[in-house]
Order: structure tokens, then sequence, then C-alpha cells
């Protein structure tokens, strides 16, 4: 009976593993509490009726990053209890009596499922099997999104040369490239771009026609290589804007490390071969840098925080510093393209990581399009997950090496940058923020298709069909994503200021699991929309009545 | 900028970025005449023209030519050109213009010597080219001087620096004359209690049903028993008869003020204690202590705490460093200057300790809140003369605890109550009269800024704005209000009575600041009620429950805890040896044992803040770090650097005037079909159009940025290891001559 009540809901698709009886939940907040753990191949689930209300922990398993026995030797019992590091801020710590029976079930049956990829095992999205109204899966078509950018031009093609993605293995089959170049030219720029990955158009001014333009890094190599196609090509895409005879060179990393890249045959481009080209460096850090400052992040928010010295924590972090280089060089991006009608090239080393935050981002100021619902994701799919952002790679999903030095907090910084620009104009995007904390809690929880694999070549033969998208859970309830003081800021640029004073840390996010930091914005919220809605609804039979 | 940003290092903030006036633009005044526009009272002392006043904008040279005025009221700059009519402010001050900085509103003057800023005091020997004034409302004017003539120079530099900086006398304070010259217009209709009347405080006792414990007495008529107590005052029921002989000899110390009584009939008292070199008051104090345990012991007994803020809380001298240092982040030259504050943010914030002082007096009225509340004690305030933290915490209960003074008459008749006749040194506090530094403490500051922090955190449960709070503080500067321009109401009767005597003309009034028709025009005072503002709900339990939240998240949330244990260190330290301790129920005993040496403070303040907010009910901050924050609006909203064009809370305040419009357009059209009642007229809503080109920081935004350009740092993290530290940089003085 006990166990009945402390069952776990299940999703279509989803079964259990293993349950155990009085398992410890040491939670930080509340102390230990005793109840049902259930394991199934989605998520680890305690619940205790102890507790009035009932108590619940509900994680799905693809937030979890570490498992870690701790055994202890006590009264000449064994004790067992497992620590549980996850991917969003947390950590979780287990004890059970040792006599159980299941107690290496347990353990066992968390590894493999939690590290499906390691285990041979299939990740959770294929599983799946929930029905919504709508098709995630239909939200992005990148023939209607450039359509609305008024693509294909004069200046800009729509191209195929990627479709059986020969040209270059991490971009999407469609591309859009100057009208002029030729295939066999793009084929010459793809082998002097790391990993192939050529100037392609993100976004084009409906004005101006200053575009912005993604790729790699050079392959410069220590000899100062050149590739007259390549410089060629920059010329294409300058000369496509008549508005400028500038092109501008956004390197994204320090001018120091662009330059010591060319002893592993990357670098930058150099000035003598790209004439009327300014080359501008946002000075960003790498991944790692970025992974330990948010390991740092999470030693300070998490379990409690030192009230006495958190200015000094959060200094120490540097996280909000390195939030406010990359709007800077959103800022600055965007403003080039707006003020100065100048169209940007913009890259780091691959192209898939500093690249994608300043693209998106200076897209999201420029564009009121992707401040709606429909256009943030839009944009997620264009910027992010077709152009190759190694998400797999980057989040580990399902993968138990939790020290590869390849995971780095790349879209979470993206996804944080864009709820700085929230709170800096609350009336300007559709979307709130539990859209934005949804996402994020999707990026691990591999119960969608969206997120999964590095590249649109990996998923393009089975993720549609096999998995459902995140859109399409968003899409259906959209009143609960959408912010009530949205306005259409329409035509309108947005500029963030970049300044400390205003950009401060996420908590609604960061520190949520404390329970002493409750959001309070939603109830706000919700007490705006009771008077309209309320009034909308008794108003409705009395103008029914009148008609008749 | 761009290739200065991308580069090594910025420049240091200087004077030398400017080019000269003359280099830019010269336009000849050609003889055109500006006069000032004087108050009543208000006499003209010196003047200069051609002084080019700059715009404040990413040092660019920009700015206009004309006439700087020195009043006995203000310091004023007088343009050549007149701005456009269109570019009339919304929000605008009656009394105070745009270029205009009362003489109580200038903090810091400083000259400029061949590009080196120096401090100007007292008799200068040598005189500057540039001018710049810091005002205590965070404005910073720069003005050039070239192309003014020597004379004027010398004029107008020792008529300010004197006029602002040296001891004035109470008498000659602009106050007097202002009100003296004035038409005595009729008393505004105010529904501010002022506490000066015993009917005042009789009706507050009633209010808060305090009448059962607690009586207003007169003793204090005439100021006979002590010129700090005010002439009525609430003290425990049959107190005095006990006691009076030992109140007479003690001026009042030692009595126990009432300030207010909590719903369960628990009290919030003040007390101001005996100074402690005083060994024969020593003596006295624990057979005066007997007697207040005597009446207010009477049965039902109760239980008495006392708290001695000058132990608990920071010495006023901490205050005023601490925001000494805190201001001087916000006084910003120009954009290199604000760039670099903002890479070394987050430490120079903490060197400061403002915040931290705002956190630890929110905490202790969390304290004290929780013995009212929870532990039905009496509660007494302990300080030397109860007329700072005492005032601060007595007010911050209030506030938490009695959603009265969350409406703006309430919470004007809170300073009225704790403050203004409560005896607050607002003379001496805020130096009005510039003759002691060391009586400065911005106390009153300290008090709106927590008060800040809860309306930031709850702006529904606030009638009034960030917007009135931050024109409160400003008022703080201008002296034709009364309210703040004394140390105690028997100041204030005396010096009026005395001037009444010698002005043989009908007694003149002086001006309260709650009469905000003086500053305001109704459509700029609309901007000091909050939209937002809950009203008080009908008790009706499934409106209730549409403030809970709507989501249960399918990730856990731990949002079902009853109690809770976070002590800190528990989780890292202890769990290994509470693993080690596993045996079944075991571990939940030795968690309640903690649970038990766990402080009531801690265990109140997790539980209130499990529960949904009701926003007339208890209100308690956020005290942890991340919460407390700075005040955006006070500090920032001159810098043009700031300015977020079409954001800010400006932007949800515009959608929701939008949304109460369609509201009662919607109300209309129902009370026309149900076509019993006429409609009434709708209260006015203000109007912010187009919120996508408002500035954040509306509706202060008077430098105006002319471009729609974006703001670009001029300094990245690469400067951190750069060691110098901005704010703590002396600034060397001028020297002075000796007697002239």
């Amino acid at each position: 009976k006990l166990a009945q009540m402390e069952e776990a809901p299940l999703y279509p698709g989803e079964s259990i593993k293993v349950i155990a009886k009085d398992v410890m939940y040491i939670c930080p907040f509340m102390g230990a509490i005793s109840g049902t753990l259930t394991v199934t191949d989605y998520r680890l689930y305690i619940k205790s009726i102890e507790r009035d209300p009932p108590f619940v922990l509900d994680v799905p398993l693809g937030v979890i990053s570490r498992v870690e026995k701790i055994v202890a030797q006590s009264h000449g019992d064994n004790s067992f209890g497992i620590e549980i590091v996850c991917k969003d801020m947390r950590n979780l710590r287990l004890a059970y009596k040792q006599e159980e029976q299941s107690r290496l079930e347990i353990f066992e049956n968390l590894i493999t499922r939690a590290f499906p990829v390691s285990n041979g095992l299939p990740l959770f999205a294929f599983s799946y099997k929930e029905k919504f109204p709508v098709n995630g899966w239909q939200v992005y078509d990148p023939m209607a999104e450039y359509k609305r950018q008024g693509l294909p031009n004069e200046s800009w093609k729509i191209s195929r040369i990627n479709s059986t993605f020969e040209l270059c293995d991490t971009y999407p089959a469609i591309l859009v490239v100057p009208t002029s170049v030729k295939d066999d030219d793009l084929s010459k720029v793809a082998a002097f771009r790391t990993k192939g990955r050529v100037p392609v158009l993100s976004w084009i001014h409906p004005e101006s026609q200053a575009t912005i333009t993604r790729c790699s890094q050079p392959l410069v190599e220590p000899n100062d290589k050149h590739c007259s196609e390549d410089e060629k090509y920059l010329q294409t895409i300058m000369d496509a804007n008549a508005q400028s005879h500038m092109l501008i060179i956004f390197d994204a990393r320090q001018n120091s490390v662009a330059v010591t890249n060319k002893v592993k045959g990357g670098g930058c481009e150099n000035k003598s071969s790209y004439p009327n080209v300014e080359l501008v460096f946002l000075d960003i850090h790498n991944i790692n840098v970025m992974r330990e400052s948010l390991r740092k992040l999470k030693e300070i928010v998490y379990p409690t925080i030192d009230e006495d010295r958190w200015l000094a924590n959060i200094d120490s972090t540097h996280w909000l510093e390195y939030i406010k280089m990359l709007l800077t060089g959103a800022v600055r991006i965007a403003d080039k393209i707006e003020s100065g009608k100048t169209s940007v090239v913009v890259h780091c080393g691959d192209g898939w990581d500093r690249t994608a935050q300043l693209t998106s981002l200076a897209m999201l100021m420029l564009d009121s399009y992707y401040r709606t619902i429909k256009g943030f994701e839009i944009l997620i799919e264009k910027e992010w997950i077709s152009f190759g952002h190694q998400f797999a790679v980057r989040v580990g999903h399902g993968d138990d090496d939790h020290a590869d030095a390849e995971r780095s907090p790349i879209f979470l910084q993206f996804i944080d940058c864009v709820w700085q620009m929230t709170r800096q104009f609350p009336a300007a995007f559709e979307f709130n923020e539990l859209f934005l904390v949804t996402i994020l809690d999707h990026l691990y929880s591999c119960l969608f298709g969206t997120f999964l694999f590095n590249c649109e070549q990996e998923r393009v033969k089975q993720i549609s069909t096999k998995t459902v998208s995140l859109w399409s859970y968003v899409n259906s309830q959209l009143d609960d994503f959408t912010n009530p003081f949205y306005v259409n800021y329409e035509h309108h640029v947005l500029y963030p200021v970049a300044s400390l004073n205003y950009l401060e840390l996420w908590v609604n996010y960061y520190v949520r699991w404390n329970p002493r930091m409750r959001p309070q914005v939603r109830v706000v919220c919700v007490w705006f929309l009771f008077p309209i809605s309320y009034l909308r609804l008794s108003l409705t039979p009395l103008k029914i009545t009148a008609q008749l | 900028m761009l290739s200065k940003a991308a580069g090594g290092r910025p420049a240091k903030p200087s004077f030398v970025s400017y080019v000269s006036p003359e280099e830019i633009h010269i336009r000849e005044p050609a003889g055109k005449e500006v006069n000032p526009y004087l108050l009543p009272g208000e006499l003209l002392l010196c003047e200069a023209s051609t002084v080019f006043k700059y715009v404040q904008e990413d040092g660019s040279n920009r700015g206009t030519y004309g006439k700087l005025v020195c009043t006995n009221f203000k310091v004023a700059f007088l343009g050549y050109e007149s701005a456009s009519d269109d570019n009339e402010p919304q929000f605008k001050n009656k009394v105070i213009g745009e270029s205009d900085i009362t003489l109580h509103c200038i903090d810091q003057i400083y000259g400029v010597y061949d590009e080196k800023k120096k401090s100007l005091y007292g008799q200068l020997k040598k005189y500057p080219e540039k001018l710049i004034i810091y005002s205590k409302d965070f404005r910073v004017f720069h003005f050039c001087l070239r192309c003014t003539k020597e004379e004027e120079v010398k004029r107008i530099v020792s008529g300010i620096v004197h006029h602002s900086q040296t001891p004035k006398l109470l008498k000659r304070l602009f106050l007097f004359s202002y009100a003296s010259a004035a038409p005595n217009s009729p008393d505004a209709k105010n529904r501010t209690v002022m506490f000066d009347t015993f009917k005042d405080w009789h009706e507050e006792l009633e209010r808060t049903k305090g009448n059962v414990k607690y009586e207003v007495v007169s003793v204090n008529e005439g100021y006979r028993v002590s010129e700090k107590l005010p002439l009525y005052f609430v003290v425990p029921k049959s107190f005095l008869k006990s006691v009076t002989e030992s109140i007479l000899v003690h001026q009042g110390r030692g009595i126990p003020i009432w300030c207010w009584s909590c719903h369960n009939g628990a009290a919030l008292l003040k007390m101001s204690a005996f100074p402690k070199e005083q060994d024969d008051s020593a003596l006295q104090m624990p057979k005066l202590l007997d007697g207040i345990y005597k009446t207010i012991h009477a049965p039902p007994y109760e239980v008495l705490k006392m708290d001695d803020l000058s132990s608990s809380l920071p010495s006023l001298q901490d205050i005023q460093t601490a925001y000494t240092r805190f201001k001087q982040l916000f006084l910003i030259d120009n954009s290199i200057h604000f760039w670099d504050t903002d890479v070394k943010w987050f430490s120079l914030l903490e060197s400061t300790n403002w915040l931290e002082i705002i956190r630890r007096c929110l905490k202790k009225s969390v304290e004290v809140v929780e013995q009212l509340e929870r532990q039905t004690t009496n509660v007494l305030l302990i300080e030397e003369n109860a007329s700072d933290l005492c005032c601060v915490i007595s007010s911050l209960v209030q506030v938490m605890m009695d959603s009265y003074c969350r409406t703006k008459f309430g919470f004007q008749s809170l300073i009225q109550k704790e403050w203004v006749i409560g005896g607050h040194s607002f003379l001496d506090r805020c130096n009005h009269l510039r003759k002691s530094d060391k009586e400065e403490a911005p106390v009153f500051l300290l008090f709106l800024d927590c008060v800040w922090q809860l309306v930031q955190q709850y702006p529904p449960a606030f009638e009034f704005t960030e917007t009135y709070l931050t024109v409160l503080s400003d008022s703080l500067y201008i002296p034709i209000f009364s309210t703040f321009f004394f140390n105690s109401q028997h100041q204030k009767d005396t010096i009026v009575s005395g001037e009444s005597h010698n002005a043989q003309s009908s007694p003149f009034r002086l001006l309260t600041v709650w009469d905000w028709s003086v500053q305001f025009e109704p459509k700029a005072q609309a901007l000091l009620n909050n939209p937002l503002y809950a009203e008080k709900p009908k008790p009706d339990k499934s409106q209730r429950k549409t403030t809970r939240f709507k989501h249960h998240r399918q990730l856990s949330l731990p949002l079902t805890q009853t109690k809770s244990s976070p002590k800190r260190g528990f989780f890292r330290e202890e769990t290994d040896h509470l693993i080690k301790n596993i045996l079944g129920k075991r571990i939940s005993k030795l968690i309640n044992s903690s649970e038990e040496l766990h402080s009531n403070f801690r265990e109140f303040y997790d539980s209130w803040h499990c529960k949904p907010v009701d926003f007339h009910g208890l209100l308690l901050p956020h005290i942890e770090g991340p919460e407390i924050k700075v005040w955006t609006q006070r500090y920032l909203r001159w810098i043009p650097e700031a300015q977020l064009l079409g954001g800010g809370t400006v932007a949800i305040a515009t959608k929701f005037l939008d949304v109460m419009e369609e509201v009662q357009k919607l109300q209309k059209q129902m009370d026309e079909e149900h076509s019993q009642t006429a409609p009434e007229d709708a209260d006015a809503v203000p109007t912010l159009r187009n919120s996508a080109r408002l500035s954040s920081l509306f509706p202060f935004a008077l430098l105006q940025r002319h471009s729609l350009k974006p703001v670009l740092p001029t300094s990245t993290w690469k400067d951190l290891e750069d060691e110098e530290d901005l704010a703590k940089r002396d600034d060397e003085f001028v020297e002075l001559s000796g007697a002239d």
C-alpha cells in the first residue's frame, strides 16, 4: 500500500527498472527524508508520504553527470551512500541500508540508465511515446526562414551544394552563399577553413542588405598560407552590400590566441591579403574557461549561499564578466550592421561555439521576429542545431565521462545572455523566464530529440520520426510560456547595456533548488492577468445574450 | 572607440580628452538676456556669463553656453539657447529645474587646473578653468570658465564655494525667507497624519488597538520634561505615575516610548539610554527598568525583550563611511570613468559595505518582527538618543507588519511619527548647516534604501513607486520644506514662534514635503503612484489560490517542505558522518535535534518564505546576498551609459497601463450592458506611450542620449589586474590660505 502511494508517475513509453523502499534522500535544506526510490529508464524518483504534503524528488536521469558510491563503516554495519552530481547546479545524496537485497541493483541500474550511451543503450527520447497536438519538427523550415529574410535575392542564392554533407559534414544541407560564387571555388574555400566551415549567411538586414556571415578560422598555418578563392569570396560578400566598402571580421578570440593557433594549423585572416577588411578581436575565452567558471559558480550557490561573502564570491567566478564580454561582442556586431550598414563575418576557432553565441545574440538584437516564441525556436534550430553546435559533445548526453574536456556550458551561457536581455527589456520578448528554464531543463533531460546529436548530418536519418520535439511540448501550451507584458517592438533594435551594474545572477535558474530563493515574478504575472481574463470571461455571455 | 577597446589599456579617466570648447563651436551670446526664475524670497547673489556647460556624454565636447548664477537658494545654469518646446520633460519639478542645484544639494566642488582635478574649499588663491559640481542627487555638472571674464570667474567660484560650504546659522536657512515672502496659501487638504497633536497619537493608538495598555501623555507640553521629546507621546498606562520623578531628573531618558502595537497586542517600544559616562545614572538604570517591568509586567504577565541597537548594528560612523564610498561609485565624470568602474564592479561594491549594512538592518528588523509576531513579546529598542537606528528599525518593522504603512499616506504618516516628530536630527545628520562633519550620517537614506529593497521584491504590495522614494530622497535637500530641516519638534517650534514674533505680519507657515503639488503637476504626481499596487482583496479563497504557482514543473522543485534545517555546512561536513550512522530511522532523530538548536529566526523566516505571499499581510524581505540590490533608479539615473531605450521597469508599467485602460473599457461595456448604473469616470491614467523609445531611467532621463547608438565598454576584464582603486582615490586639495 505504501509502495503504491509512493509510486512514480510514468510517461508513455517509460518503464520502471528498480524500486527500493526506505531509501533516504539527504536534502541539504530539509534534512534526511525516507521514502521509496524508483529508477526508470527516464527518471530517478523519490516520494515520501512521511511528510505532509508528500515529498517528491523527480530528476530526469539525463541531468546526471556523475554517480559515486560512498561506503562507510559504522557499528559493524555497512551503510551505503550514493552521491549524484548533476549538470543543473545541484548534487543529490542518497543513503540506504546494506542488507537490502536491491542495493546493488539500485546502483547498477542508476549507472546504466543514467549513461545509456556508454552502456550501448538508446537514449530515452527514442522510447518516449507522448502525443502532442502540435508537431514541433515543423517549426523550422530553412527555406521558409530564408524566404522571410527576403532570400534568395540578386546577391545571395540558396545553395544545395552541401545536400550530401560532402562540402562540410557539420553544416546543414541548405546554405546561403553569394550568387556569383561557383561550387568549385566554394570547395577550395572549404579546404582553407577549419572543418570546411565556409562563410555562409546567417542574417541579412532587410533595408541595408548588410549581412552577418559565419564561418570557422582560416587555415593560415605558421607559414602564413593564403587562399585566393577565400580572399575573393570575402570580397564578394563585401560587394553584396552596396552601402559599405568595408567588411569587418569579428574574431571571437583574443588576438594572441588566434595567432598562436597558427602553429596548430589555424590562425586568423592576414590583413595584407584582405584589403578593405577590418579585423576585430572580441577577447572571449574558450570553452575550458567557461566550464571552470560554472564549476566555481556552482560551488558558491549550492547548497547554500554565503551571505556575508556574496559579492566577493560572485566576483571570483567571473561568470558575469564572461556574460558581459559576450553581450558586448554581440552589441558591437549588431551596431556595425545597424548603424554602420557594414557586413560582418564572425568566427572563432571551429565556428560552432562562440560564433553561434555571437551571431544568435546579434540576430536577437536586430530582428524582433526572433523575440517571439516561434522566432526564438527557429533561432535555436537554425544557428545552433542545424549549424552543428556540438550538443552531444558539449553536454555529454548519456555519456559517463564526466571529466571530458569537450564538455562546456556554451549554450547555457547563451540562454543566460538572453535572460539578461529579457531583464533589461521586460516587454520586448514574447516568452517568459519559464520558457528559458524549460529549454535548459530539456537540454539535459534527453526527453526530446531537439538537442540530441552534434549536427544535422547525424540527426537527419532518425530524429524527426523517432523522437518528439521539445517545441511540440512547448507549442501545445503556449500560455505557460508567454510573457504577459509583451509588446511587439517591431523594427526596434535592442541594445542591452553590457555593464555589471545591470547584469545579475540568474537566481531563478542557478539557485532555484534553494527553497529560500523562490521565484517571485510569476506570482505577479498571474495576479496581473487575473482581472483581464476574468472580465473577458464575464463579458462573453453578456455579448451572446445581447445578440439573441 | 572600437579600436580603443580592442587594444590595450584605455587612457585613465581624465579631462585631457576634452578639446577646448572654443574649437568646437563658439556661439556669441550677442547680448542675449537670460534671467533666472526666482522663488519668493530668493535673491541673486552672483553670476557669470559665457559659461560653457558640457553635455555629459561619452567624453564629447558638446554643450551650451549660458549664464551661471548663484542665489541664496540654488546654483543655476541658464542656457542662451532655449530648449525646444517638444523636449519638455514629462516629469518636471516645479521648484528645481534640470540645471538647478540647491545649495544644500551640492556634495563636492572640484576645480580643474592644468588638467588636474582638485577639491575646492575655503578661500581660493587660484581660480580654475573648469568647475565640476557633484550633487547629492547624483548629477555631475561640468562647467568650462575659459571664455568667462576673470572677474566673474572669481565671483562665481568663490560665491558657490562660500554659499554652499561654509557654516550657516539656522535662521539663515532659505526656508525662512521663503516662508515670509511666499503668499500664504490655504492649507492643502492632506491625509498625512502629522503627529503634532494629542488627537493624532490617540487615533494611532486606537487604530493599532494599543489603547488597552498604552496612553498618550501631555507631560511634555511646553517642553517641560525634555527638548528632545515631542510634545505628546505614548507610554505604558500608569507608567508615568510611578516614575515621574526620575523622568524629570533625566530629561526623558529611560522612558520606554511606544512606537506601535501588533495585532496580537505585543508592542514595539523605544528608549534612549543613559549616557554611558554618568555613573550616577547607571545606578538609576536598574531602578527604572524595574519600573518598566512592573508596568509592562502587570498581569497578564508579559515578556519584554531589550535590544541595544548600538551594539547589534553598525555605528553611525560605519554608515557614513560606507555611504561616502558607495556614492562615489555613481559620481561618474565620463564614459571612460564609467567603464573603468564597471570592470571592478563587484569588488568595488563590496568594499563599500553599503549593501551589507542594508542587509543587516533588514535582518535585524525581521528578528524584531519574529519576536513580536510569533513570540508575542514586547520589544524595546535602545539607543543613545533613540532617534537614529531606532527610527530605521521601528519604521522597517512597521512597513513589514502593517500594510497601512505601505500606502502613500500611511508611509508619510510613519515618517512623521518615527522620524520627524520622533526626533531624528535631520539638520545634523544631513549636515544642512555645514557645521560639523562628525554628526553627518545618511540614516534616513539608509531607511529609504531598505524600503526600496522591499518595494523591488514585492512591487504589488506598495501603493507608491520607486520613483516616489527617489523623489522623497531628493526632497531632503530642498530647503523650502520644513520636514527635513530641523533636529526636533522643539527646535522647529522655538524658531517658528521666534520668527513670527519678529515679523509683524501674519504668522508664517512652513511647507511640508507631503504637499506634492508644490513640486509636481498632477500628471507628474501620477508617476508616484504604483499601477501594480494590489488593492486590498476581498476575503475570497478562490482568489488567493490564483496567486499560487500555476506550474508544477515536472522537474523537481522542493516546494513542499514544512520545516527546514539550512544550517550552513551541514551538507558538506556532516553528511559523511551521517551516512556512517545510517541505521534506519536513527538519522531522523539526529536531524531533529539539530533542528531544535536552530534559531527561531531562521525557522520563522524560512517558513514564511515557503508560503504564498499575501501582499496585505506580513511582508518579509529576502535577505540573501543576491537579493540585496543596488537602487538603480536613484544611483544611475543621470548616467547616460546606463540608459536602456525601451527597457527597464517602465516598459512593464506602460504595458500595465494599457491593460488597465482595456479593463476599464471592458468594465464600462459591462456596466452599459447591465445599464443600471451610469459608469463612473475612471481614474486619470498617466500616459506613457511608445515604451519602445522610453528610457529605462524614465522619468529622470534628462540627459538624453542624442544618438540611438549603443554604449560599448571602453575597458574590458583584461584590466582586472589593475589595482588602482577609483572609488578610494584621494583627491588633492587646493591649499588654503590664511585670513583673507
